[in-house]
């Protein structure tokens, strides 16, 4: 975690939401959609599990399920939902690698996801990206991104075609703690600020960059660099998707009518491993995990507050989890009962031209085997 | 001899090169407290102390150009890219700075860098993780390029590769870490620059590096029970310098010759060396020089998929036995 331990630390889980609750974004909420934030937070932990089960298991010949890395997102799902609850037609989202809470809150299908995951031709990407590269233009999500920190220029490049198309809309560029010591990050930083780009840079710190703390890692404070840039930021806590929602939407709304970018820090705890791969036994204790889960896990707390608001009832929200359960499971029988692509697929999708050979225009060799 | 693993074979020239001179460091994310993400450097930090093994923030073009910068300086850096694909954030560094700087200087500045980390396909990691950038690397003169394929040889090359006065990147592979060779006991050095019959041959020369080497092994073994075929397989082991006189002579044995590597095959190392095994040897050849490259896409994710995107025994022997036809 962060070096300061936040003030909310010692509070129980009904008790932090009831200030932002209050804030307009959130107060104009129906109850409705209320339970579908909560919903999306709770799909997003059921697939995730579902899928550590599916990445520590064997298929049916032997082999694995899923191979690769698997970074889950667990703990963290109250900030994907909270962002992208607030996107409208013309907003737009790219994220690093950690890239499954993404998905699901941008309305993307966990069968297409899973099968993903399995490698599967009808996954999200045809299974050619695997775990680390979801994508969906259709929803405004550009993925999905391997490389620390390389997305963020991207993200930057979608700020600028929102602008150069005339569109009031802006760009949430994710990243996490270790990404923003990435040279491309403070370059994407300074061309936000000098153009005047709807960007908003959105650090998920998670407290750790695989086993490496923020101390460790960072000099200084991670969104006040943002002042280095002549940049607005801000610092918020993210177990608490009300307070997700009312800090993103003050700056997003900045974004979309004054075009400024900002940077904006969102305070969270990763509970598995770096990756399924990690041992996740040299750089933090188990009573640190088990004390942000009991105190502050996302979940618990937003159904803490919406019981407290007579929104949700403990058997309502049983029925929601049981029913996400059903939605993993069957996500992972549609990977698993679904082809693989061939190997004649390996070479479609590299270029334009060679998929639509009728229209071609250049002439020449496109490939060399 | 003992047997070690790939991994342990680098750990362990790493430490004794820690344990000769002082004013080796070793650098990179993760190499210290979390004992390295592929646990090549586990227990350097608690034997040298944070001085001689420091773990680095995600900042690759800032590390490794620090790296270059400190090797100019008589340091003698050993950095880990966690992977080989993460050059590219610090291509800068490596291609404009580490390669030209000697030049530049008129001979004066020297860059003794060494940059390790794994670089190879196979393990599902996808097109942004699974480059193999020893061609593009040894496109630079000034730079080394080596690509071990065992134990014995990542030790041995690992420790000259240290006390070279040049640039030199080191390629491993993930696949292989795990895997076991004989090393001896006592200190060796291998040579930059000197290729290794594998194994001998009549019939057919493979000329190959790194993981390919083992799968060509295993295509030669079938090729001889199933075949009766006698294949030489020639591992390059380091990219450039070229130890082109083995290969030539190797040519010379059995007049005909395959190339098989892991990477695509536009201007790939293949290229090279089939332009010059005809130049040199064109009298020599029986047929005309065979490739087996990885299929010419980026990498695919799909498991199944990939492993027959990269070469594998079954694809060594199909395009051998194409050859001999
Ligand atoms: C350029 C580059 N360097 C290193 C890596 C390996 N790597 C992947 S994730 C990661 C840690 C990133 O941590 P952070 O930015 O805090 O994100 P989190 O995993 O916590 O979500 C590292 C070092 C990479 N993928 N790309
Ligand atoms: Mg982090």
């Amino acid at each position: 975690m962060s070096k300061k331990p936040s003030a909310t630390i010692e509070q129980k889980p009904n008790a932090s939401s009831t200030s932002h609750g209050q804030a307009p974004i959130n107060a104009a909420l129906t109850q409705a959609q209320k339970i579908e934030l909560f919903s999306q937070m709770v799909r997003i932990r059921r697939f995730e599990e579902r899928s550590h089960r599916a990445y520590t298991g064997k298929n049916a010949a032997g082999g694995p399920n899923i191979g690769g890395f698997l970074h889950l997102y667990n703990g963290q799902e109250a900030i994907a939902v909270g962002c992208c609850s607030l996107m409208g037609k013309h907003d737009h989202v790219i994220t690093a690698y950690r890239d499954h809470g993404h998905a699901i809150a941008v309305g993307m299908d966990t069968k297409a996801l899973m099968a993903e995951l399995y490698g599967k031709v009808t996954g999200c990407s045809k299974g050619k990206g695997g775990s680390m590269h979801f994508f969906s233009p259709e929803r405004n999500y550009w993925g999905g991104h391997g490389i620390v920190g390389g997305q963020i220029p991207l993200g930057v490049g979608l700020a600028y075609g929102v602008k150069y198309k005339g569109h009031k809309g802006s760009a949430m560029a994710f990243m996490g703690d270790g990404a923003v010591n990435q040279g491309a990050v403070h370059e994407a930083y300074n061309l936000a600020a000098l153009w005047n780009l709807p960007c908003i840079f959105v650090i998920e710190n998670n407290g750790y960059s695989m086993g490496t703390s923020q101390a460790r890692s960072s000099a200084g404070d991670l969104a006040k660099r943002a002042e280095g840039y002549g940049m607005a930021w801000g610092v918020c806590e993210g177990h608490d998707v009300y307070e997700v929602r009312a800090t993103m939407d003050k700056f997003l709304n900045i974004a979309r009518e004054e075009c400024k970018p900002a940077v904006v820090e969102i305070r969270t705890y990763r509970y598995r491993g770096h990756s399924v791969a990690d041992p996740d036994n040299t750089y933090r204790t188990k009573t640190e995990v088990e004390d942000y889960r009991r105190t502050k896990d996302p979940i618990q707390v937003f159904q803490a507050a919406l019981i407290a608001e007579g929104v949700l009832s403990s058997e309502s929200a049983e029925k929601i989890d049981e029913a996400a359960r059903a939605e993993a499971e069957a996500a992972a029988d549609f990977a698993d009962a679904s082809p693989y692509p061939t190997p004649e697929d390996i070479q479609k999708d590299v270029y334009w031209e060679s998929d639509n050979p009728d229209q071609r225009t250049s002439q020449g060799r496109l490939f060399f085997n | 001899m003992s047997q070690l693993t790939y991994r342990e074979a680098v750990r362990h020239a790493l430490a004794e090169e820690l344990t000769r001179d002082p004013n080796v460091v070793v650098m990179g994310e993760e190499v210290g407290q979390f004992q390295g993400a592929y646990k090549v450097t586990q227990g350097l930090l608690e034997k040298f102390g944070p001085k001689r093994v420091a773990d680095t923030p995600i900042s690759e073009a800032g590390f490794i150009g620090m790296g270059i910068g400190a090797s100019m300086l008589g340091v003698r850096p050993v950095m880990e890219l966690m992977f080989w694909s993460f050059y590219s954030v610090a291509f800068d560094q490596i291609l404009n700075n580490a390669a030209n700087v000697r030049y530049m200087s008129g001979g004066q500045i020297n860059c003794p860098i060494v940059i390790r980390g794994p670089a190879n396909g196979g393990t599902n990691v996808g097109a942004t993780h699974s480059h193999t950038p020893e061609n593009i690397l040894a496109a630079h003169p000034g730079v080394k390029v080596v690509v071990p394929s065992t134990p014995y040889d990542a030790k041995g090359l690992l420790k000259s590769a240290i006390r070279d006065n040049d640039p030199v990147f080191f390629l491993e592979n993930t696949v292989l870490y795990g895997e076991k060779g004989e090393v001896p006991d006592e200190e060796y050095l291998i040579p930059l620059g000197k290729a290794d019959v594998k194994r001998e041959g009549k019939d057919l020369t493979i000329v190959t590096y790194g993981r390919p080497v083992i799968q060509s092994l295993v295509a030669a073994e079938l090729l001889a029970k199933e075949h009766d075929i006698s294949v030489e397989v020639v591992d390059l082991r380091t990219i450039r310098p070229l130890d082109i006189d083995t290969v030539l002579a190797s040519v010379r044995k059995t007049h005909r010759v395959l190339v098989v590597e892991e990477q695509k095959p536009f201007c790939g190392v293949g290229a090279q060396l089939t332009y010059m095994i005809q130049a040199e040897a064109f009298d020599d050849l029986d047929a005309p020089i065979g490739r087996l490259c990885t299929i010419d896409a980026p990498a695919i994710y799909s498991p199944p998929v990939e492993a027959e995107q990269l070469p594998n025994p079954q694809r060594i022997l199909k395009a051998a036995l194409a050859l001999l036809d």
